[in-house]
């Protein structure tokens, strides 16, 4: 299970002091709220439109049983007794007063967890594939690496005023679920003939007002030089990205400028200038870190669970969840079991402490433990025996938290929106519900099948519209709402940034014209094909005329 | 019927708890949107900037600045959604924020679409 080390203690203990000092001089005047600012973001505290709003990192998605009911607890304390998972596997509170952040802290450091880095222009909390350590197509557990670079660049002096903020996330599996392409670095692992890992290194994607595919920039990286690497790259992003225009500061925007064949050229005379036993990764170390995640000891089992299947039998609603939310386990009488936190009309990622409490529960009784945060907001538990998934699934629907859309047009992300945040030109959450309860009926979600619906309230992209199958991007049109659709958007390994489909709509039009777009894809499907190959097939056409036909 | 009364209001969000407050004609902060006093006048405006700015140097709030809002039978209506929705709470949680506390607006968010 992963844990912190002795470091961590002492050094998230001395951040929560020196945050409680900042805090109380801020409230008697001492420092402005200029002075004060970049701390209190430092620390994940934003201010938004009705409170401040707290940003816990969660590395990896990864909570223990105790960790989530921390969290749960935090929300009833201190908030109005509920969180908002977000697409950077992370949590937010939404109520937070000032005055209460520091005892938040701490009750965030007693469980090794703390805000650090979920904020500014620094290397934010590293994410992963979400079903790490357990999917059955994985090469290996992509936490490890994942860790290595959170300890190379926590607090990294050279690293934390960068011209802006930087994205990592690390996939360990063939098919990327981590959403790769679209970080600013994305690491992909990869087995070579002879059977030896190598790490596959992309650059420069991202999504945002200026959305981009990265580039790879290294096919076959041997894990020892990836500090060393991931420094050169690092080197020359912090020497040539602009400063000078917040918009065009990301590395996305650097890559562009002077071409990816430029970028990389650069970078390799930065890493062959660098002095590598220094930074070459020990075994030793990598040993310790990976003992952080050693597997659970899993029962030798079956693959085939009697109870499982004849509970399906049974139970046609506990047969159509396990058809939909269960992942496949790479350890044989075990499952991958996917939470999702979008029940019909519901708020994408929300869950009130009482639900915290039961998937902590669930966790520790049926799950090794553990739980994970999924870039598309919803609970994973990695490791369920089989033999357990009804029980699971009793106790999760009791809780309201059995929703059996998970993949499909129901499991929709979506950022907070005009509702909670400051930066939003309109709301995303009430686009969501209504597309939620437009296909309340299950039979018509389990007929479109595989579907990623992406909302995000501003260009700012949090709910990744851009890479959405179906993307929406809601506006502010003369102080008014606006939203407008894209299409074949993806964060897969076959990533592309969707294409605006024409002019947008308002609000309470949304709905119908998701309808409008699934109906036609309905219409022109071959057997057997996803809505994204539909229309990758097929490309705009049929889909304009059939939503602009009457217009 | 009666003419809405136009004009800018200056709000802010209290230091301590982050809730949204705004100017009223006393000099406190209020909650609630409709005890905002209205700034008919430019200099009207900047003065009541002016007193925010001072209420930022004494700590009591954040982040000032002025709302294009009209008032109409006692109500204040703010122009933008942004700020409509800052008077009364998220749109998606009724039973949370000024709405749910009787410190809202009278007038829905979503309101003049």
């Amino acid at each position: 299970m992963y844990r912190y080390d002795e470091f961590d203690h002492q050094f998230v203990r001395e951040r929560t002091n020196q945050f409680r000092d900042q805090t109380e001089r801020r409230l008697s005047g001492a420092l402005t709220e200029d002075e004060f600012r970049p701390l209190r973001l430092m620390n994940g505290l934003y201010l938004q439109l009705h409170a401040y709003m707290l940003r816990v990192a969660i590395p990896y998605g990864t909570l223990s049983g105790r960790q989530m009911r921390q969290l749960a607890w935090i929300a009833g304390k201190w908030d109005k007794g509920y969180g908002h998972f977000t697409t950077r596997q992370n949590i937010q509170y939404n109520w937070i007063k000032l005055e209460d952040a520091p005892d938040i802290l701490d009750a965030l450091a007693d469980v090794e967890m703390h805000a650090i880095q979920t904020s500014g222009n620094c290397i934010r909390n590293v994410t992963t594939d979400h079903w790490a350590g357990a999917a059955a197509d994985e090469i290996a557990d992509p936490r490890p690496v994942g860790e290595l670079l959170r300890q190379w660049s926590s607090l990294h002096p050279e690293f934390s005023f960068l011209p802006r903020k930087f994205k990592i996330a690390v996939t360990g599996a063939p098919h990327d679920r981590a959403a790769v392409k679209v970080h600013d670095i994305g690491l992909r692992l990869h087995k070579n003939e002879a059977g030896a890992a190598g790490w596959e290194v992309i650059v420069g994607g991202g999504l945002g007002r200026t959305p981009m595919v990265g580039v790879t920039v290294r096919d076959f990286l041997p894990q020892h030089e990836l500090i060393g690497y991931l420094e050169a790259i690092m080197r020359v992003y912090n020497l040539h990205g602009r400063r000078d225009n917040k918009y065009k500061a990301r590395i996305k925007i650097l890559v562009h400028e002077i071409g990816a064949e430029r970028f990389k050229a650069e970078v390799e005379a930065e890493y062959a200038r660098r002095p590598h036993p220094a930074t070459d990764v020990e075994e030793r170390e990598l040993a310790r870190i990976a003992a952080y995640f050693a597997p659970p000891a899993f029962e030798k089992l079956p693959r085939w669970s009697a109870s499982f299947e004849e509970a399906k039998l049974h139970s046609p609603d506990f047969a159509r969840w396990a058809k939909n939310n269960l992942g496949p386990h790479r350890v044989d009488g075990y499952a991958i079991v996917n939470i999702s936190l979008k029940p019909e009309g519901g708020i994408p990622g929300d869950a009130t402490a009482g639900q915290m409490r039961v998937m902590a529960d669930l966790a520790e009784r049926h799950g090794n433990d553990e739980l994970r945060v999924s870039h598309a907001q919803n609970i994973v538990l990695p490791h369920v025996r089989k033999d357990d998934l009804f029980t699971v699934w009793q106790a999760l629907a009791e809780a309201g938290l059995a929703a059996a859309n998970h993949g499909l047009a129901g499991d929709i992300i979506a950022c907070p929106g005009l509702d909670y945040c400051a930066l939003a030109t309109a709301r995303s959450i009430p686009v969501a519900q209504s597309i939620s309860r437009k296909f309340a009926d299950s039979k018509k979600q389990d007929e479109i099948g595989k579907l990623k619906i992406n909302i995000s309230g501003c260009i700012n992209a949090c709910g990744h519209h851009h890479v959405g199958h179906i993307g929406i991007l809601g506006l502010d049109k003369k102080g008014e709402e606006f939203y407008q659709i894209t299409l074949g958007g993806s964060s897969a390994e076959n990533a592309s940034i969707g294409t605006i489909l024409g002019p947008g709509f308002a609000g309470h039009e949304v709905a119908d014209a998701i309808e409008t777009i699934l109906d036609t894809y309905l219409k022109h499907r071959e057997a057997g094909e996803e809505f994204l190959a539909t229309y990758r097939r097929l490309g705009p056409r049929p889909f304009k005329e059939a939503l602009y036909a009457t217009a | 019927m009666t003419t809405p009364e136009k004009g800018q209001l200056v709000t802010a969000n209290r230091l301590r708890d982050g809730i949204a407050v705004f100017l009223t004609r006393g000099g406190a902060w209020s909650e609630t949107i409709d005890e905002a006093v209205l700034a008919q006048e430019p200099q009207a405006a900047a003065a009541l900037e002016a007193r925010a700015r001072e209420d930022e140097r004494k700590t009591i709030v954040t982040g000032s600045y002025l709302v294009e809002a009209e008032r109409l039978d006692g109500r204040v209506r703010a122009a933008h959604i942004r700020e409509r929705m800052r008077a009364l709470g998220p749109t998606v949680r009724l039973d949370l924020g000024k709405q749910a506390e009787g410190k809202g607006a009278g007038f829905a968010a979503s309101e003049g679409e």
